[in-house]
C-alpha cells in the first residue's frame, strides 16, 4: 500500500478512536448526576413511584456499560433520548425528543457558520499574506494593531458595539436573528447579518494573525533565499517556491479557527438570540437538561474533530516526503 | 605560534555585559520598555488597586438595593442603576474584585495542575507521559467552552465548581506548553551532565530545569489568565458562570443589555452595558500588550530574519 | 593551477571599500567594515575567515545581495561595469541566476522539498528564455554526469529527501552551472560533508569551475580546503581584510599573524606513549538505539592510564555511542566496561557516587553544556559540594584554585555562561570537570566547535592538566589535526566497529587498513597541489 494511504488511513483511525473516547466522556456525564436528580427534573412533590420509572427510562438500574452501548446504538440511529422539560412530577410525559429540538437548529448554526467562512477565510487570507509580505509597513502594522485588539476583545463586547452603531443608531441591520425555515434565502442573509459580521470580526483577527505567522516562519526558510538568488521574482518565488510549502501551515490555520468559530457561535447566537444549537444548549445548561447538553456537545466536539482531522489529511498529502517516499 | 600574538584566555573577547543588581536591570528594562507595554502596566496596576481596595472606592454596597430600578446616569447614581435598582458603578468597582480575583485563582489552579504534570511527564517520557498526553489529547479535542457548558451542566454553577472546572479545562493547556519547553530543556547538555554527577530527580528539576522554562510560563500565564477571564466573563454573560447577586462584568452586559435597543432616546443608558465589556476588553488588550513585549525581550526573537 | 592567475581574463568582479551593515540590539552594526576585492573571469578567490568573519555576507554582497536585516551601507559592487549597489533589485534579478549564482552551505535546506532536482536545476536557466526545456533539462543530465552523480540520467526526477547530502551538494553546484555563470559563489559549500564525501565533491566542484571558465568566490574556514579550490586567497577577520596573496604564497610565507594562527592546531605535536596499565577497557560491547537500530558491533576499546586516546571516525561511526556506552547513558546490549579492574553497572542509576565522581565528561557545545542561569562559581562549586561536601568560603577558594589552573581568575566567580567567550566557556567545562577531581575524563569533539587559535589555547590547556595531575583522556573527534596534537593512541572506527587501535605513530604509518587509507588520505593538507595528487593516486591504483 502506498504509505500515504496507510498514514491517512491511521489518522482516520485515530480521529474515530478519539470520537469514541469523547462520545465515552459525554456519556458519563449522566453518571455523576447528584443522587437527587429524579426530584429535581420531576419537581418537589413527584412520588417515589415516577421518580423510579424515571430512572428505569435513563436506565440508571442497569450497568453502565450496557446503558453506554444503548446509548451510542441510539445516536448512530439518530436517537438521542427524550429532553427532561416538559416532565411533571405527575410522570405525565410531554417531554420532546432531543433529535426534533437539534435537528431544524444544527441547520440554522452550520448556515451562519458556512455564512461566515465564506467571508472571514479568503479575507483573513488576503490579509495574512499581505501582511507577511509587506511586513512591517504602515499597512502591516497597523492591520496588526487592530487585530490584536480584537482577539483580546470579548465576542459579546464586538456584538454589542456593532448592534449599537448599526442597528440601534442606524437602524440599518436587525439586531434580533430570528430566522426561521419559511424565509427566503436573502431575508436570512439579510437577518444573520450581524451575528456573521461579527463573528468574521472575530475569527479573522485570529487567522490573520496566524497565517502571518506561518508565511513568515516559510518565507525564512533556506531554500526561499536560494529561490530569490535564482533571480525568480517576488510572484514566482511566492507561487512556485513558497505555496507548495504553505498548504499544511495555511490548512492547520484554517481547521483551527474553523473549530474556534464553533465556540464562538454559542456566545454569538445568545447575543442575537439566533435559534441555533448554541443557544439550545446553553439554555439546557441552564434547565440542567443533560440529553440535549449531551447531543449539543457531540455535535460540537465531533465538527472540531473533523475539522483537525480534515487538516492533518491535507498536511500528509501535501507532504513531498510522505508522497514520495525514498 | 609567532611572538607578536599573545594569547591569553582571560583576556579573550567575550560579550561582557556591565554587572548590575537584578533590581538596576529591571529598571533599565522598564526604562526602555514600549508605550504599549507602559500603558498595559498602568492599566493592570489600576485594575489591581481597584481590585484590592474595592470597600473603599466603590460608593453603594455590592448587592444593595435601590427604590428607583433603570436610573438615569448622574445624580445619586453615577452610572445609573440596573435593572433591579442596583447601583452600577459600585458594581464595577466590586466586579473588579470578583471577575479578576475568580480569573486569577482559577489561572494559578490551572498552572499549579498542568505546569508540575508537564514538568513530570517531560522528565520521565515513560508510560506517565504517554498516558497523560494522550489523556490531554483526548480532553483537547473538545472545544474548553462546550466542555465547560457540559460539566457545569451536571455539577451546577457554584463559583468554585465554576474554578475548578475551568482550572482542569485550561491546566491540559499549561500541561502542553509546559512539557514542551522541557522537553527542549531535558535535552540540553547541562541536564545529561547532572544526570552524569549523580543528581537526584528533584534538584534537577528545581535547579536545572525551572529557572530555564519559567520566562515561557510567565509570558504564558499571562495569555492563560486572558484566556481564563474571557471564558469566565463569556459563562457569566450566558448566566451558567458567576451568580448573581455577586457583581460580576460577563452578567452585568447580559442584565443591561436591552438598553442598546434605546440608544437613540438614551444614548448613556445605552453606554451601561458597554461598560462593563469595556473593563474586560481594557484588561484583556492590556495583558496583551504586557506579554507581547515580554515574550519579544525574553526569546530576543522579533518575527524578522 | 595557481600559475593559470596571471593569464586569467578581464576584471569581472570588483568591490571598493563596501560596508555592508546588520541590524541587532535595535541599532546598525557594521559586519563589513570597508572590503575591496578584485575578480578576474576564470578566477577563483578564496575567502577565509572564522566564524563571525563575515565571509557569508560578503558573499552575498558580491551579487549585490543583502539578507534581510542587513543593508549594502556604502561602497562600490561593480559585476562586468555595472553598479550593483544601488540598483533596484528587479534589475539585479535578470543577473542573478544567469549570470551570478549561489551554491549554499546546506544543500538539504536550501533545496526546495517539494519540487524534484530537475526541475529546480534548469528554473534559472528556463527563465532566460534562450532554451526550450527540453534542451536545458539534456544539459542539466550532463551536468550532473560532470559532477559525477549516479545515474545522471534519472537522478533529477527525485526529490531533494531521496538524496543523500554529499549527491545534493554537486546536484546544487550543477545547478549553479546550469546558466553557465560569469561567476559563482561557493558559500562553505562542504562544511556539513564528511572527509571521505568532501574530497569527491571539491574534486567535481573544481572540475566544472576550470571546465567552462567560471570566476568563483570560494567561502570556507579550512585553509586547506580552500588552497585546492583558490588562485588567490583573502582574509577575513570581524568583517576586515587582514591580508590577501598568492595561494603558493601565503601558505608558504603567511605575513599576517592572524592568518599564522590559522595553523595553529597543526603546530602542537605530542610525542606518543603508552602503558600496560589500563585504566578503562570496553569489552565487546554491542549497543543499540530502540530494538533494532545497533549502532556498536563487538567493540573492545582499552585506555591506558594517564595517556589520551583518541576515537576518530565520520558521522554514524558509533564514536559518541562508545562514549554514551561508558558514561552509562545507554547500557549496552552484550559485553561491559571494567574501571580500574572492577565491572562498571550497565546503567547509570547502579553506578557509584564514587565510580560517577572519577568519570567526567566535557561536551561539543560548551553553550549547552552549561545551565545558562547559573554564574560560574555555582557550575564549578556544584561537583565540589556534590562529590566532596566542600561549601561556603572553603568552596569559593577551591573554585578560584581551580579558574587559575584553567588560566582565569576570580573575576570569573559571578559570570553568567552568556557573558564568556567560546574559549571562556570550554575551559569553565573543563574546570567544572577537574572539580570532581576524576581519573577519566571524556572530551568529546570539545574543540570542534572553537577557532583554531582557540583551540590550541584548549588543547595545550588539557595536555598540561594531564602532566600536572596524571588524568586520562578519551577524546572523540573527526579531525584528524586534532588527533596529531593530542593523542597517544588511536581508535579508528567506521560503521559501528573498531578498524584498529594502536599508537599514534604506528596508526598514521603505511600499511593501513582499508578504511584507515581513505580516511587519512581524505583529509585536506596544507598544499595547493594535494587534491590534484591523491586523485592522481587514487586514479592510478584504480587502474593497476
Amino acid at each position: 500500500m502506498h504509505p500515504i494511504v496507510k498514514t491517512v488511513i491511521q489518522r482516520l483511525m485515530l480521529g474515530v478512536f478519539t470520537l469514541f473516547l469523547v462520545s465515552l466522556i459525554i456519556f458519563s456525564a449522566i453518571q455523576f448526576l447528584p443522587g437527587d436528580f429524579g426530584e429535581a427534573v420531576l419537581g418537589q412533590s413527584a412520588t417515589e413511584d415516577t421518580v423510579a420509572a424515571f430512572r428505569k427510562e435513563l436506565g440508571l438500574d442497569q450497568p453502565a456499560y450496557k446503558r453506554y452501548f444503548n446509548w451510542v446504538g441510539g445516536v448512530v440511529q439518530g436517537d438521542f433520548g427524550s429532553s427532561f422539560s416538559g416532565r411533571a412530577s405527575s410522570g405525565v410525559d410531554r417531554s420532546r425528543k432531543v433529535v426534533d429540538l437539534i435537528a431544524p437548529r444544527l441547520e440554522n448554526t452550520l448556515f451562519l457558520a458556512s455564512m461566515t467562512a465564506l467571508i472571514a477565510v479568503p479575507l483573513a487570507l488576503f490579509l495574512g499574506i499581505t501582511t507577511a509580505l509587506y511586513r512591517n509597513s504602515i499597512y502591516d502594522r497597523v492591520v496588526n494593531a487592530v487585530t490584536l485588539t480584537t482577539i483580546a476583545t470579548p465576542e459579546f463586547f464586538v456584538a454589542y458595539i456593532l448592534i449599537l452603531f448599526l442597528a440601534s443608531l442606524n437602524q440599518w441591520l436587525p439586531s434580533l436573528a430570528n430566522i426561521d425555515a419559511s424565509m427566503s434565502l436573502g431575508e436570512k442573509i439579510y437577518k444573520s447579518a450581524l451575528p456573521s459580521l461579527t463573528l468574521t470580526l472575530v475569527i479573522v483577527a485570529h487567522m490573520m494573525r496566524m497565517t502571518r505567522a506561518a508565511i513568515i516562519n516559510l518565507l525564512a526558510s533556506p531554500y526561499i533565499e536560494m529561490a530569490r538568488l535564482k533571480g525568480l521574482s517576488s510572484r514566482q518565488v511566492i507561487l512556485r517556491h513558497a505555496l507548495p510549502n504553505a498548504w499544511a501551515p495555511i490548512a492547520t490555520v484554517i481547521a483551527f479557527n474553523l473549530a474556534y468559530l464553533v465556540v464562538g457561535v454559542v456566545i454569538v447566537e445568545v447575543v442575537f438570540v439566533y435559534p441555533g444549537v448554541g443557544q439550545l444548549m446553553v439554555d439546557a445548561v441552564r434547565t440542567r437538561d443533560i440529553p440535549v447538553v449531551q447531543a449539543s456537545a457531540l455535535f460540537f466536539a465531533g465538527t472540531y474533530i473533523m475539522l483537525n482531522l480534515i487538516a492533518d489529511i491535507i498536511g500528509i498529502i501535501t507532504n513531498p516526503r510522505i508522497l514520495h517516499p525514498r | 605560534m609567532s611572538d607578536e600574538q599573545t594569547y591569553s584566555a582571560a583576556g579573550e573577547v567575550g560579550q561582557v555585559r556591565q554587572r548590575r543588581t537584578r533590581l538596576q536591570r529591571i529598571w533599565l528594562d522598564l526604562k526602555k520598555a514600549p508605550p504599549t507595554a507602559i500603558f498595559g502596566m498602568l492599566v493592570v496596576s489600576i485594575y489591581a488597586f481597584v481590585a484590592l481596595f474595592a470597600p473603599f472606592l466603590a460608593p453603594h454596597g455590592e448587592a444593595q438595593i435601590f427604590k428607583e430600578p433603570y436610573a438615569a446616569w448622574g445624580g445619586q447614581f453615577l452610572l445609573g442603576t440596573d435593572q433591579i435598582g442596583r447601583d452600577i458603578f459600585s458594581r464595577l468597582i466590586y466586579g473588579a474584585r470578583n471577575t479578576i480575583g475568580i480569573a486569577l485563582t482559577t489561572t494559578i489552579l490551572s498552572f499549579a495542575v498542568g505546569g508540575s504534570l508537564g514538568l513530570i511527564a517531560a522528565i520521565n517520557q515513560n508510560w506517565v507521559d504517554q498516558v497523560m498526553s494522550r489523556l490531554v489529547d483526548v480532553l483537547m479535542a473538545i472545544p474548553s467552552l462546550i466542555f465547560a457548558l457540559m460539566l457545569l451542566s451536571i455539577f451546577g454553577s457554584t463559583t468554585w465548581g465554576l474554578i475548578i472546572i475551568i482550572a482542569m479545562l485550561d491546566s491540559t493547556r499549561v500541561f502542553r506548553l509546559t512539557r514542551a519547553v522541557s522537553l527542549n530543556v531535558v535535552v540540553m547538555d547541562y541536564v545529561e551532565a547532572a544526570r552524569l554527577r549523580g543528581e537526584k530527580l528533584p534538584w534537577i528539576m528545581r535547579r536545572e530545569i525551572l529557572p530555564n522554562i519559567l520566562p515561557p510560563l510567565v509570558a504564558e500565564f499571562g495569555l492563560r489568565f486572558s484566556f481564563v477571564f474571557l471564558a469566565i466573563a463569556a459563562l457569566s454573560f450566558l448566566g451558567v458562570g458567576i451568580q448573581p447577586p455577586t457583581a460580576d462584568w460577563g452578567s452585568m452586559v447580559r442584565e443591561n443589555a436591552s438598553l442598546i435597543q434605546f440608544a437613540k432616546y438614551d444614548l448613556k443608558g445605552a453606554m451601561t452595558p458597554l461598560m462593563p465589556a469595556a473593563a474586560i476588553a481594557l484588561l484583556t488588550v492590556a495583558v496583551n500588550f504586557i506579554v507581547d513585549w515580554f515574550l519579544q525581550k525574553t526569546s530576543g526573537l522579533k518575527d524578522e530574519q | 593551477m595557481s600559475n593559470k592567475a596571471a593569464a586569467k581574463g578581464d576584471i569581472l568582479l570588483e568591490m571598493k571599500d563596501v560596508v555592508i551593515d546588520g541590524f541587532a540590539d535595535e541599532r546598525w552594526n557594521e559586519i563589513i567594515k570597508g572590503v575591496s576585492l578584485t575578480l578576474r573571469r576564470g578566477e577563483v578567490l578564496g575567502l577565509i575567515g572564522e566564524s563571525g568573519a563575515g565571509k557569508s555576507t560578503l558573499g552575498l554582497g558580491a551579487m549585490g545581495f543583502a539578507r534581510p536585516g542587513c543593508r549594502l551601507t556604502s561602497g562600490e559592487i561593480i559585476f562586468d561595469g555595472i553598479e550593483l549597489r544601488t540598483m533596484p533589485e528587479r534589475k539585479k534579478r535578470k543577473l542573478w541566476g544567469t549570470r551570478i549564482a549561489y551554491v549554499a552551505q546546506s544543500a538539504a535546506a536550501a533545496f526546495n522539498p517539494a519540487h524534484r532536482l530537475l526541475d529546480q536545476t534548469i528554473e534559472a536557466s528556463l527563465r532566460k528564455g534562450l532554451v526550450s526545456e527540453k534542451e536545458a533539462k539534456l544539459d542539466a543530465v550532463a551536468l550532473y554526469r560532470a559532477m559525477q552523480l549516479p545515474d545522471p540520467e534519472h537522478i533529477g526526477f527525485r526529490f531533494p529527501h531521496q538524496v543523500s547530502g554529499g549527491q545534493l551538494q554537486r546536484a546544487m553546484t550543477a545547478m549553479a552551472m546550469a546558466s553557465r555563470p560569469d561567476l559563482i559563489i561557493f558559500d562553505e559549500p562542504t562544511t556539513a560533508l564528511d572527509v571521505t564525501t568532501q574530497v569527491n565533491v571539491l574534486a567535481s566542484m573544481r572540475d566544472a569551475v576550470e571546465q567552462f571558465n567560471t570566476a568563483a568566490i570560494y567561502i570556507t574556514h579550512d585553509l586547506a580546503v580552500v588552497a585546492q579550490m583558490a588562485d588567490r586567497i583573502k582574509v577575513l577577520r570581524y568583517g576586515e581584510e587582514m591580508e590577501e596573496a598568492e595561494t603558493r604564497e601565503m601558505l608558504k610565507s603567511p605575513k599576517h599573524p592572524y592568518t599564522k594562527s590559522l595553523w595553529s592546531v597543526r603546530s602542537i605535536h605530542k610525542e606518543p606513549k603508552t602503558s600496560d596499565d589500563y585504566i578503562l577497557e570496553i569489552q565487546g560491547v554491542d549497543a543499540a538505539y530502540g530494538k533494532d537500530v545497533k549502532v556498536l558491533h563487538d567493540v573492545s576499546i582499552s585506555i591506558p592510564r594517564g595517556k589520551t586516546v583518541a576515537i576518530v571516525g565520520e558521522s554514524g561511526s558509533g564514536k559518541s555511542t562508545a562514549a554514551r556506552v561508558v558514561t552509562g547513558l545507554l547500557p549496552p546490549v552484550k559485553g561491559q566496561v571494567v574501571f580500574n579492574g572492577t565491572p562498571l553497572s550497565p546503567e547509570l542509576k547502579h553506578r557509584s557516587k564514587d565510580q560517577l565522581q572519577r568519570i567526567q565528561m566535557i561536551y561539543q557545545m560548551a553553550d549547552t553544556a552549561m545551565n545558562p542561569r547559573h554564574t560560574v562559581k555555582e557550575i564549578i562549586g556544584r561537583p565540589l559540594e556534590f562529590y566532596l561536601g566542600l561549601k561556603g568560603a572553603r568552596q569559593e577558594q577551591k573554585v578560584i584554585e581551580l579558574l587559575h589552573k584553567i588560566e582565569l581568575d576570580e573575576g570569573f566567580l559571578d559570570r553568567l555562561p552568556g557573558e564568556l567567550s567560546g574559549g571562556q566557556k570550554q575551559r569553565i567545562c573543563i574546570a567544572r570537570a577537574l572539580a570532581a577531581e576524576p581519573e577519566l575524563i571524556i572530551c568529546d569533539e570539545v574543540t570542534s566547535a572553537l577557532d583554531q587559535i582557540v583551540q590550541e589555547g584548549i588543547l595545550k590547556l588539557l595536555l598540561k592538566l594531564q602532566e600536572d595531575l596524571g588524568v586520562s583522556y578519551i577524546f572523540i573527534t573527526h579531525d584528524i589535526a586534532t588527533v596529531q596534537a593530542i593523542s597517544d593512541e588511536i581508535v579508528v572506527m567506521y560503521q559501528g566497529k573498531v578498524v584498529e587501535q594502536g599508537l599514534k605513530t604506528q596508526i598514521m604509518t603505511p600499511p593501513y587498513p582499508e578504511y584507515t587509507q581513505l580516511l587519512l588520505s581524505s583529509v585536506p593538507e596544507m598544499d595547493p597541489d594535494w587534491l590534484t595528487n591523491l586523485l592522481k593516486e587514487r586514479a592510478e591504483k584504480k587502474a593497476g
